[in-house]
């Protein structure tokens, strides 16, 4: 292995740290990223390569749980956590006082290796705080990813975070190795962002995440033109916003994310509920939003990309007053205890897009009830097969042998269908 | 009885073939014996041969469901799939009735061996042996070794490699694959020198701010833990959290001057609740970024929405002359309001005020505690129900709480006295002084309570 070289201004006793501790420092630093998604890539195996590695296009694998809950499927580490900015929900910006240490690009090829090597990950997920210049963090970002794949012949998945500065040449090439790559918004809002990340600037990470969405696009197009044509981060592009460290409402933050998705063609947003960090700066919240506000903005989130409901619609499931989604409930319930005209829904005659409203159906189920409703009509019995609690869903549905009562007018419709108290005490900040 | 023989547990083509010619041969379920090996199941069941028939048809489906349900562990697989398979024959769409038992009980036993076959894929550890072998011990629910070794291959394809499990093993030296017998966990390496990166790595990627012991367990039963290395610090790191989260929180830095402006510049454009379309202007909070007091009002009034600034109308000037006799000097309070739009019902050409309601107070409750948490106050006063409302989070009669400090949700308290808005609309016949008297003696009290007579 090589010794890590020191660029000029960083100290020399980083060089000191072995593999295992500037691993402890640089995972650490790294967490606060909330995508460890493996999946969304083009099948891949070994088979007649040099290397390791393969992927399957659906989905990841999750090789271990946190007790945070969270998957552990990649390698997610920083280059080093040295940064000249000085984002305040930071752990790395460069007024804190956390431990520094960086690792050369060989050592992270390394570590890969030797971890896929024994099924801990499906490959690895890089980034960096910004030393020296953008440029030159991007070099080496992109040098980890061109030796895994060109020395090494590696073929599991490989997710890079870019910097939206670096010249376009780097982006490109980082694009040609990677699967996915992602450059975060950081915050949903325009205020929240000049406060909290002074040195950043909305203009530049949009313009990137544009360059980014053409690229992609230009490279999926070349591809179904020329099968020879290189493969450019075939898993598309993704970003991620802090929830709860600047006044945004949850209406803002839907509102946001649709429009990101619309203009950049994402494939994911991330929300990370702000957490407190260590030697936090002190124009930070002091106290963590409820991980449930996370858990609820990922459920909007659901509700547009596969239950049909326009971002405005899930806004509509806010409160009206305050912008934010309701924390006892969830936001596809508030939706259907706010426009209870629409319901009930008869499973037997409802098309699919109405289907999908009703509070307790997924789209399996969904497709369930439209395949039998071709060969015979639904029974309630039929519905409590299909799902988990029929219970809560018979105010919302009509079957063969059912219709609800006075749903519309009944006033005491939420505690009906509304999960138990204590079921949410487990989330509960 | 008919007995059918099955070379092995995970003998998926053997069951196609006999199920196969048994339903052209329409032989009913009841009359067909599945046995694996040589274990007899039942000593009067014949191994007659089968007559021939047309093959039946079944959707590519059920094949699929098929080839995972017949891996699984419970030994009435087979004969439920050929139960399946015969219904098949008379009712073609069954496989769309997803509602149907049947169907939904072997479709159960698919998903299982799905998910066992995912978790063999996430869960197994390899560990490197001399020679650069890697050799993983397994312990499936289900039959499924063999089914998967193609993804380990593909995977895996220049290493050399074994999987051991207590069914069977197999071993790839990078060309062929070869069958092996079962194994036992002595047979496996017991460590591997990576583990201890490994185990870092798990370590530093959990955030103790986030424990979610219910979401781990529902993905990782604890039934893999005990070939995966890194469990081994689930509960130190379960242990500790809380600890390295009051750590993260106590090490906060506590003032931090410079960034109220830019707090109140982002203020400017707040559209948190709707009060912000009628009124002119967010009224933030006034003072200076090191005081020692803040004390917080309900909502700016006519004068100060056209102001910009707190406390300048009516009830601002009898809240200077008040806290002027309390003791307290104004040039060292930081002063705000609980909602910062000014909310009202026009009257004519008159701006009436109007009451925030409790969900225009939350909204604004999120500046209120940053306000808080940047000036750090010793001395926290709540003036009038609205400011009750907001630092609390909950309705409390100011009349009961008046005079006291009440503790608040996050740890510290607040002083509570009236609004100044209060004594302005007194009715005719109360006596003005005594009210007046009173607020300024509540003031006093708290600045008593925090600073000691002699004054802040």
């Amino acid at each position: 292995m090589l010794a890590p070289m020191v660029p000029p201004g960083h100290e020399g006793a980083m060089a000191l740290l072995d593999t295992t501790q500037k691993l402890s420092i640089l995972a650490d630093a790294a967490k606060y990223d909330a995508s460890c998604s493996s999946s969304g890539t083009r099948d891949r195996n070994s088979r007649d390569g040099k290397g390791i590695g393969s992927t399957n296009g659906g989905g990841g694998i999750c090789h271990a749980y946190a007790p945070d809950g969270r998957c552990i499927s990649l390698l997610k580490i920083l280059l080093t956590n040295s940064c000249i900015f000085d984002c305040h929900y930071c752990i790395n910006r460069k007024s804190s006082n956390v431990r520094r240490a960086r690792f050369t690009a060989q050592e992270v090829v390394a570590l890969t290796l030797d971890f896929y090597k024994r099924n801990y990950i499906e490959g690895l997920f890089l980034s960096s705080g910004i030393i020296h210049s953008s440029n030159y963090t991007m070099e080496q970002i992109v040098e980890v990813a061109r030796s895994l794949r060109e020395d090494h012949d590696f073929r599991g998945y490989i997710h890079l975070k870019t910097i939206p500065d670096a010249d376009p040449a780097l982006i490109e090439a980082a694009g040609r190795h990677a699967d996915r790559i992602s450059i975060n918004v950081e915050l949903p809002t325009v205020g929240g962002l000049k406060r909290l990340a002074p040195e950043k600037s909305e203009q530049r990470i949009e313009g990137a995440m544009g360059q980014m969405r053409t690229a992609i696009e230009d490279g999926a197009d070349a591809r179904s033109r020329y099968r020879s044509a290189p493969v450019f981060a075939p898993a598309g592009q993704s970003t991620q916003m802090i929830v709860g460290a600047d006044a945004a409402t949850d209406r803002d933050i839907v509102h946001r994310a649709a429009h990101l998705y619309g203009r950049f063609a994402l494939k994911r947003v991330y929300y990370s509920a702000f957490s407190p960090i260590p030697d936090a700066s002190a124009v930070l919240p002091l106290r963590r939003p409820p991980l449930m506000r996370e858990h609820r903005l990922y459920q909007s989130d659901w509700m547009i990309r596969f239950y049909g409901y326009a971002p405005e619609e899930v806004g509509d499931a806010a409160d009206p007053a305050t912008g934010m989604l309701p924390l006892d409930i969830d936001p596809k319930l508030a939706w259907a205890l706010r426009f209870r005209d629409r319901f009930p829904v008869d499973v037997n005659r409802a098309p699919r897009e109405m289907l999908l409203r009703v509070p307790g159906l997924g789209p399996r189920p969904v497709q369930s009830i439209l395949s039998i409703r071709r060969h015979r009509t639904l029974r309630l019995e039929d519905i409590a097969r299909l799902t988990n609690s029929v219970k809560r869903l018979r105010p919302f549905i009509v079957t063969a042998d059912w219709r609800p009562l006075l749903l519309g007018d009944r006033a005491d419709l939420r505690p009906l269908v509304a999960p138990r108290q204590e079921q949410l005490e487990l989330f509960a900040a | 009885m008919r007995r059918i023989r099955l070379e092995a547990e995970d003998d998926v083509d053997g069951w196609r073939g006999a199920a196969r010619a048994l339903a052209a041969a329409r032989v009913p379920a009841e009359d067909v014996v599945w046995q694996v090996g040589d274990h007899p199941t039942d000593l009067f069941a014949e191994d007659a041969p089968l007559p021939a028939g047309p093959a039946p048809r079944v959707p590519r489906r059920f094949l699929s469901i098929a080839a995972h349900a017949a891996l699984h562990r419970q030994p009435e697989r087979f004969s439920l799939l050929y139960r399946l398979l015969l219904r098949l024959q008379s009712q073609p769409h069954l496989l769309e009735d997803e509602a149907d038992p049947q169907l939904r009980q072997v479709e159960q036993l698919a998903r299982q061996v799905r998910r066992d076959s995912h978790k063999m894929h996430a869960f197994l550890r390899f560990r490197e042996v001399p020679e650069g072998r890697f050799v993983a011990w397994h312990e499936p629910e289900h039959h499924i070794l063999r089914a998967n070794a193609g993804f380990f291959v593909n995977r895996f394809t220049n290493m050399k490699w074994s999987i051991l499990t207590p069914g069977g093993s197999l071993h790839w030296d990078g060309e062929t694959l070869l069958d092996g017998p079962p194994a036992r966990r002595a047979d496996a390496p017991g460590a591997d020198p990576v583990e201890g990166a490994w185990k870092a790595y798990y370590a530093a990627i959990f955030n103790p701010a986030r424990v979610m012991v219910d979401a781990m367990l529902k993905e990782m039963p604890k039934k893999y833990w005990r070939n995966m290395p890194e469990t081994a610090l689930v509960p130190e790191l379960i242990a500790g959290a809380r600890k390295r989260e009051l750590g993260m929180i106590d090490t906060a830095p506590r003032r931090a001057p410079v960034s109220l402006d830019s707090l109140r510049e982002e203020a400017m454009g707040c559209r948190r609740c709707p009060l912000w379309q009628p009124a002119t202007r967010t009224v933030f909070g006034e003072g200076p970024p090191d005081a020692e007091i803040m004390i917080v009002g309900e909502q700016p009034g006519d004068q100060e929405d056209l102001a910009g600034r707190p406390f300048v109308g009516p009830a601002g000037q009898l809240f200077d002359r008040a806290i002027a006799e309390a003791g307290i000097d104004r040039a060292r309070v930081y002063v705000t309001n609980s909602v910062k739009h000014f909310k009202f019902e026009p009257r004519g050409k008159r701006r009436i005020h109007a009451r925030p309601n409790a969900g225009e107070i939350d909204a604004c409750k999120w500046w209120v505690d940053q306000e808080r948490r940047m000036i750090r106050p010793q001395l926290l006063i709540a003036m009038g129900a609205t400011a009750l409302r907001s630092l609390t989070g909950r309705p409390i009669p100011v009349g009961q709480a008046r005079g006291t400090a009440v503790p608040l949700p996050d740890g510290g308290s607040a002083w509570v006295t009236v609004h100044p808005s209060y004594l302005l609309r007194l009715p005719p016949d109360a006596d003005k002084d005594a009210e007046f008297a009173r607020f300024v003696s509540d003031l006093r009290q708290a600045r008593v309570s925090s600073f000691g007579a002699k004054g802040v």
